[in-house]
């Protein structure tokens, strides 16, 4: 029998790590620590969007609409009641701040979540395609409405927000969430969610209630998109509505896709991976020697996405780290050869 | 009363009746047959007791309550089970997980148990581990546990299906078509093991099969469907005499012999 | 709102809501063949605007004076034309090699050919708004009283109307139709009669994309400025009046697209006109709770 504490032992030691990483980070140049700042949060996104997308098999098209309202809610909270909430918390020490930090996170993460359950109810009666236009849509309207949200800056966006992000807390949520992910697949119930995603109809024969699965899986997955929402908040200190658009979501789908639907350590390698492929892209189209046909489609990163998304079905849609599904058709009557399977 | 009581159900898809005001009744560790010819309307029973479809007229109840309204997982949980015409395992899922999906329904850990791991959740999940394991060596898939159930034998998928059902603890059993596919060998194991589940796991069985040796060899009554009418029961003799039965399988006769 | 008002918003709403109309029959046709949503529909319809962009300084030239309107309806035909090729490319490039997969691949794969249309159309034509060159003169007819209707509003409604004549009688009267009809309800049962799905898909495809390019220039025509990611918005909006009008339910589509562009206009002359953009939205997410099965639609129970 495995190590039972392995995975509690992984979390507390990326922690650690986390910490570590963070105390040296005045070492690291303020560029490169922005990066490992957006790697975690870019973990966080797609490992929480794979517990929809990926076990459970919904298609959300909407992640960046949860972390909008996450990074809009935090941010809110920590510039109107941040200081009130520090006086409570007994001034400016680390701790008062990283209590309210807490705090902040969690009212994002709670209202994300709360966004997640009311985009969870439709998904309970509609599937594939038409589910990613719901999301898509619930996206757009999210935008919408924070664009005409004057209190937080409307279309002009949102600025002046405390830089409360540090490398430690953005890597030790990425490692949260990831162990919370995980943790909860490698169980009975966690199971659930991958019959969901498997065939509903005899999910439901065995009992399981796929409806409570479907919206637990958004609203799970939304929190920590609003969580993560937060730490890019905080980090940037300026936020404006067209940052949590629909090519947003597309890059975290992708991060998904490219990682393996349903493989969380896959998932997260492909955002790690995305998140540095794209920050090199922008050095690839300053280089001089290249041509110049390909310094400008460097610096058009949806090119290279929709591309990367064309390929991947086309030649690997398992994923470059995922293995190859065991997906047959078990449907004995269908025709063997079906036109429009 | 009976275990299992279908009263004038019917189900229209339509303009087309598929189930015709069918009365049906069954008896603890029951083993009843439920035949017809394609398109008799038998998987739509299935599908209307199991509330997988609401019927459009009429009332089904089960020990007593009514069946009205709940959801399939609903059904599932107060001890009914099923198998598919079209097996429906989870294809992602290894053999041992597919068993232990159906144990979803008793357990008493939740998603909060499952990221704080605690002791008790262990316990349980070992128990559950455990359980899994000995029914699938009942039913001598306990070597395969690890596989990928789609890479099992066609007449072994159809075993898992019903070892699936059977993690739910039902009461009743239906199946639908499980010897279709199947070998004359695997259905003589078939037929003795539909038999042995039904005594070992002390329960009732509804059987849908076209293959009349099987259904006459183990089955006590047994119910026809034609055109979603019911047009006889009795034992599988009476059954097997009735001329209205005859006359609905016209042209397939030999197989009644 | 005095009557008049009315039934200026209710014109303007009704010639929106053509273009909607245009665009929601292709995604309506390719849904009720292959039960997928083709996403890169909206892009087919920015490139029957660029098309158009392109034509007609070299097209109009050789129409002057009387000749003009025939040099519109070539330019018209051409870009269709056009487009009906890009489509069909589309289908047999990206999406045939796919058909036996999951739906979702399929889906994700339509993502990617909108997202490269898109992008890549920033990257051949560049990313800055054009203004549209006028290939029909854009003023207000005479004698319609205190209300305003323009050319340009006449000519898509004419188009639109003549389009859809002869939509229906192509999907009714010929053989290809037949065969469109006849997929579109048992692919299998078709296929076993002898029909080619290959080329009746591809057919569907450049009908539908045939029509989206019709769409562009005319929308180009009223909103006279292009840009590479025109298509993604109203692209998204006619997919709504589809799922409104009942999706693969040919009439239903020109229907859903006419609500929708009544009542977006009525938004966008109201108090919330700055939620305009996320009506369609909360419309489909109402509809699909509500009557999932559209207008027109028949709802269909998974059989089990
Ligand atoms: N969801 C549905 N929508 C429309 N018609 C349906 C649906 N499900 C079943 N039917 C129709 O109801 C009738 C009975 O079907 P059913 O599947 O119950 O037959 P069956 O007795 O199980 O046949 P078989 O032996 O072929 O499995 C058939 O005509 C079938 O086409
Ligand atoms: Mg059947």
């Amino acid at each position: 029998m495995k190590y039972r504490h392995a995975k509690k032992f992984a979390l507390l030691a990326a922690i650690i790590l986390a910490a570590v990483a963070s105390y040296f980070s005045s070492a690291i140049n303020s560029y490169y620590l922005q990066v490992l700042i957006f790697i975690g949060i870019n973990v966080i996104l797609a490992v929480s969007l794979n517990l929809i997308n990926g076990y459970t098999g919904q298609f959300s098209l909407g992640h960046a609409g949860f972390m909008a309202i996450g990074a809009y809610v935090a941010a809110w909270l920590s510039t109107e009641h941040g200081a009130g909430l520090l006086k409570a918390f007994g001034g400016t020490n680390p701790f008062a701040i990283g209590a309210l930090f807490i705090l902040v996170l969690l009212g994002g993460g709670l209202a994300a979540a709360v966004a997640g359950l009311i985009v969870g109810v439709p998904s309970l009666r509609l599937k594939g395609d038409y589910l990613a236009i719901v999301t898509l849509g619930f996206g757009e309207i999210i935008r919408v409405v924070i664009q005409n949200t004057d209190a937080v800056g409307g279309p002009r966006g949102y600025s002046g927000i405390a830089g409360y992000t540090t490398l430690f807390w953005t890597w030790a949520i990425a490692a949260l969430t990831i162990y919370l992910v995980v943790s909860l697949i490698d169980s009975t119930y966690g199971r659930g969610f991958l019959t969901v995603r498997d065939d509903e109809i005899a999910a439901e024969a065995c009992g399981i209630n796929t409806t409570r699965y479907k919206v637990i899986a958004f609203v799970v997955g939304a929190f920590f998109a609003g969580v993560a929402g937060g730490l890019y908040a905080h980090s940037t200190t300026y936020i404006n509505p067209s940052g949590f658009d629909f090519q947003k979501s597309i890059e975290i789908v992708i991060m998904v896709i490219l990682g393996g639907m349903g493989s969380t350590a896959g998932v997260a390698a492909a955002a790690v991976l995305l998140t540095v492929l794209l920050e090199y892209l922008r050095f690839v189209s300053g280089y001089e020697w290249l041509p110049e046909l390909v310094r400008r489609i460097a610096q058009n990163r949806m090119i290279i996405y929709s591309l990367v998304l064309i390929a991947l079905m086309l030649l690997r849609p398992q994923g470059l780290f995922g293995a190859l599904p065991r997906r047959r058709s078990t449907r004995i009557s269908k025709p063997a050869v079906d036109p429009l399977a | 009363m009976g275990l299992l009581d279908l009263q004038k159900c019917t189900v229209r898809f339509g303009g087309l009746t598929a189930v015709s005001e069918l009365n049906l009744s069954l008896e603890p560790n029951d083993l009843m047959g439920l035949i017809g010819p394609n398109g008799a309307g038998k998987t739509t029973v299935f599908n209307i007791i199991t509330g997988v479809y609401q019927p459009s007229d009429g009332q089904i109840t089960f020990e007593g309550k009514r069946l009205a309204g709940l959801r399939p997982n609903v059904v599932t949980s107060r001890g009914i089970a099923r198998t598919f015409q079209n097996i429906r395992l989870f294809p992602t899922l290894s053999v041992f997980d597919n068993v232990r999906a159906a144990f979803n329904l008793r357990l008493r850990h939740g998603a909060l148990h499952a990221v704080t791991r605690t002791r008790s959740f262990y316990r349980e999940e070992g128990e559950v581990d455990r359980q899994v394991r000995e029914l699938l060596d009942i039913f001598h898939l306990g070597k395969c546990c690890e596989v990928g159930c789609t890479g099992l034998s066609y007449g072994d998928q159809r075993r898992l299906e019903i070892v699936r059902a059977l993690a739910t603890r039902p009461k009743l059993l239906l199946l639908d078509e499980p010897a279709a596919g199947m070998n004359p060998r695997e259905k003589d194991d078939l037929m003795k093991l539909i038999q042995f589940v039904k005594e070992k796991f002390q329960i009732a069985v509804l059987l849908v099969e076209h293959d009349m040796k099987v259904v006459m060899g183990i089955c006590q009554r047994i119910a026809v469907l034609d055109y979603g009418i019911k047009i006889a029961e009795g034992t599988p003799a009476e059954i097997r005499k009735n001329p209205k039965v005859i006359e609905a399988y016209l042209g397939e006769e030999p197989v009644l012999l | 709102m005095s009557q008049i008002e009315f039934l200026q918003q209710l014109i303007n709403g009704l010639s929106l809501g053509a273009f909607y109309a245009l665009i929601a029959l292709g995604y309506t046709m390719v849904y009720g063949i292959l039960r997928f949503i083709n996403f890169a529909h909206g892009d087919v319809f920015m490139l029957g605007a660029f098309g158009g962009y392109y034509l007609t300084p070299r097209i109009m030239p050789h129409f002057a004076g009387n000749l003009a309107p025939v040099g519109v309806v070539v330019v018209l035909l051409l870009t269709m034309i056009l487009c009906a090729l890009i489509g069909m490319v589309i289908e047999r490039l990206a999406y045939r090699p796919l058909r036996s997969r999951p739906k979702l691949t399929v889906l994700i794969t339509a993502i990617g050919v909108s997202l490269l249309l898109e992008y890549g159309g920033q990257f051949v034509f560049g990313a800055d708004p054009k203004p549209y060159p006028e290939l029909i003169t854009d003023r207000a007819l005479e004698n319609t009283g205190a209300l305003t209707i323009t050319t340009t509003q006449v000519a898509a409604f004419v188009v639109t109307f003549l389009l859809l004549i002869a939509l229906t009688l192509i999907v009714k009267r010929t053989k290809l139709g037949m065969a469109m009809r006849a997929v579109s309800n048992n692919a299998t049962a078709a296929s076993l009669m002898g029909i080619n799905i290959d080329t009746v898909v591809s057919f569907t495809f450049g009908l539908g994309s045939a029509l989206a390019g019709a769409a562009g220039i005319l929308y180009a025509l009223s909103y006279p400025s292009i840009d590479p990611l025109m298509g993604l918005l109203p692209g998204v909006k006619a997919f709504v009046a589809a799922v409104l009008g009942g999706i693969g339910n040919i009439p239903g589509a020109a229907v859903g697209g006419l609500i929708l562009g009544v009542v977006e206009t009525f938004v966008g002359g109201s108090a919330f006109s700055t939620y305009r953009d996320a009506i369609a939205f909360a419309l489909l997410i109402g509809i699909l709770l509500f009557r999932p099965a559209g207008i027109f639609g028949k709802a269909q129970v998974e059989k089990v």
